[in-house]
């Protein structure tokens, strides 16, 4: 995974509410087995109507989305981020998000911003304005173009993931393989109904 | 300290905790389709990984695969994908249900029907509507692709621990009331984020009364309020339901499961209620599945723009009496033998109205052989219906079903989102008694009409 540190970039707006993941990447499109390639599909019919913001001139190149309340909501569908990722979308800022989206993001390189609504009200207006704003990560703070800045919080964890652009895989084995293995034991002695009628294999 | 259903879950399979309410948990099982698992079997043969323990995992293609012609499937993205996902199980040693097999089906009803899904247990799968598995007292939830390459890696994903809601829904359904119109009048009321961050359990005496399958339909929908995990604590109906089952333990761990129920003097971080005598047949007008009303109401006017255009609907429009030209009965959160039986108990007798398209899928191959044993087919075909094989089918919309442009559609699926069933297609959600009702009158109807 790409670290995440710093990022200044220009904002869209996408301020509706509930913006789903069929409508980031319809489902006709998850037939791809691929995670690379798919930013053409991206927002697909928004875009064939003439209705995506990233197709205004304004917003051309944004890297970072200002999004509307529960963003990324709906199917489990990693090919949301991915899509977005493709298109250069590296940050997205929402009052909140689809649970499932916002942790894909994040196993992405992604960082999801969750603002409330006064401090939410101002990115919005700033990506309104077609302005460039730099988010830092590891001061956890928003720079809007006219200096002032937002403060963000993202749980230690996640953020230093994202810093270090840290495979969450490997981190779990090297971290956590000998308690996954006690783990395992104890479970199959204090429930080993739990470890019955599996097929046996290889 | 008194605790939840839901601590008890998280406590009983923490394998490390960290910092920011963080832990690692450990996932007992995971279901495997088609279309969520291609990019992670591939990321495990970059690691140069297999699965950790395979015979945790059970995989079927339900997305993308037709509902009829099956012998060769003619769309060859589609037909590809199921193919890697036949090989892929095969190279990783995990178990796979193909489309001849009698257990092929949608992920959500074959893990129940199997007696792989158990009270107790933590149950993953790369789609939304995994929070199905909660009705049994398990603690399941979907995950992304990432995620599900994690757990055939470490047989452990890390979450967050969520705040807890408990819903609870008092008294008894009335006639003609489904629990597809309890979730969705809970999703009415608390919006399409309203329990975003939240486990929500439900309780009461109208879930006590309902069958396994009615308390799926009620947890299958829990991710359309915005929570990832929507549980019920096991009870006899669990017990009874899962007895006999494949998969299921022998003896079943009684003793154990009947453990799983929240403390009564458990707090929850929020508490909601309604009342079961108050809810009516409900059917969505929007395009997110909190834009619903019942089906005796107008379009509110608070509608916002974007929703009524997609939808060709105005502000103060009745819905009953709407015309439709589809109607699909069937999905993860409908495909099921009760349901199937309340559809018919409609159709039976009647006809699809003239011009209207009316499919039924079978949640499985199980549930399909069930109904065909009750003559369901019979009841549907002599009615004009379509008797198709199992899949996710117009739920989703990624096989040759589908809707064209601007089609209506009474629907026992879970979104209706924008192009969900198709480019344009305008869906109506509703339980599978309204839309036979639907089916047979041609238009949105109460269908307490037809019980009368």
């Amino acid at each position: 995974m790409e670290p995440f540190t710093t990022l200044t970039a220009r904002a869209a707006p996408l301020p509706q509410a509930n913006i789903d993941t069929d409508i980031i990447l319809p489902a006709r499109f998850l037939l791809i087995t691929e995670k690379r390639g798919l930013g053409q599909y991206a927002f697909f019919e928004w875009r064939s109507a003439g209705q995506f913001v990233l197709d205004d001139p304004r917003w051309q190149g944004a890297q970072i989305l200002v999004a509307g309340e529960n963003f990324g909501c709906g199917s489990s569908r990693e090919h949301a981020p991915w899509a977005l990722h493709d298109l250069g979308i590296h940050c997205i800022i929402a009052p909140s998000f689809g649970e499932i989206f916002r942790g894909n993001c994040l196993r992405n390189g992604m960082l999801p911003i969750v603002l409330a609504d006064a401090e939410w009200r101002r990115a919005m207006a700033s990506a309104e304005a077609a302005e460039v704003m730099t988010i830092d990560l590891a001061h956890q703070i928003i720079v809007l173009a006219d200096g002032s800045t937002i403060a963000f919080v993202l749980p230690d964890a996640e953020r230093e993931a994202l810093l270090n652009g840290w495979d969450e895989i490997d981190g779990i084995i090297a971290r956590y393989a000998d308690r996954i293995d006690t783990f395992e034991d104890t479970q199959r002695r204090a429930n080993p109904w739990l470890w019955q009628k599996e097929p046996n294999h290889g | 300290m008194a605790q939840t259903l839901y601590d008890k879950l998280w406590q009983s399979h923490e394998v490390a905790g960290e910092a920011d309410g963080l832990a690692l948990i450990y996932i007992d099982r995971m279901l495997i389709h088609e279309v969520s698992s291609p990019q992670a079997f591939a990321g495990m043969r970059e690691r140069r990984m297999r699965p950790r323990r395979p015979a945790a995992h059970l995989a079927v293609a339900d997305h993308a695969v037709p509902t009829r012609n099956r012998a060769q499937i003619a769309d060859p993205q589609a037909r590809a994908q199921v193919s890697l996902l036949a090989s892929n199980c095969a190279a990783a040693g995990i178990e796979y249900l193909s489309l001849e097999d009698e257990r092929q089906g949608i992920v959500h009803v074959i893990g129940p029907e199997q007696g792989f899904t158990l009270p107790g247990i933590t149950l993953v799968c790369g789609d939304s509507h995994t929070a199905t598995h909660g009705a049994f007292g398990a603690l399941a939830f979907g995950i992304g692709t990432s995620e599900i390459e994690c757990v055939l890696a470490t047989q452990v994903l890390r979450q967050k621990r969520m705040r807890t809601m408990r819903v609870t829904i008092d008294g008894a359904l009335p006639a003609g009331v489904a629990a597809k119109d309890v979730i969705l009048t809970l999703i009415g009321a608390i919006g399409a984020a309203g329990a975003v961050g939240f486990a929500i359990e439900y309780a009461g005496a109208a879930v006590q009364a309902m069958s396994m399958e009615a308390r799926m339909t009620l947890c299958n929908m829990t991710i359309e309020a915005g929570a990832r995990i929507g549980l019920i604590a096991p009870d006899e109906t669990t017990f009874a339901y899962l007895k006999g089952r494949p998969r299921a333990p022998d003896p079943l761990p009684i003793a154990a499961w009947q453990a799983l129920a929240s403390d009564a003097d458990a707090v929850f971080d929020r508490e909601v209620r309604l009342d079961a005598a108050q809810i009516a047949p409900m059917v969505s007008w929007g395009t997110s599945p909190d834009q619903v009303i019942s089906v005796a109401e107008a379009v509110p006017d608070s509608a916002l723009d974007q929703p009524l255009a997609y939808m060709g609907l105005e502000r103060g429009q009745a819905l009953s009496g709407l015309a439709i030209d589809r109607v699909f009965i069937g999905s993860c959160t409908n495909g099921r033998i009760e349901d199937l039986r309340a559809a018919a108990a409609i159709a039976r007798g009647r006809k699809v109205a003239p011009g209207v398209g009316a499919i039924v899928v079978p949640g499985s191959g199980q549930v399909r052989a069930q109904a065909m044993r009750e003559g369901l087919d019979r009841v549907f075909l002599d009615a004009g219906f379509e008797w198709r094989e199992p899949g996710c089918s117009l739920c989703v919309a990624m096989n040759d079903d589908r809707l064209e442009p601007g089609q209506r559609c009474a629907s026992t699926s879970n979104r209706n989102f924008e192009g969900r069933q198709g480019i344009g297609a305008r869906t109506h959600l509703m339980s599978p008694a309204m839309a036979a009702a639907a089916a047979v009158t041609g238009h949105i109807t109460d269908v307490r009409e037809l019980l009368r």
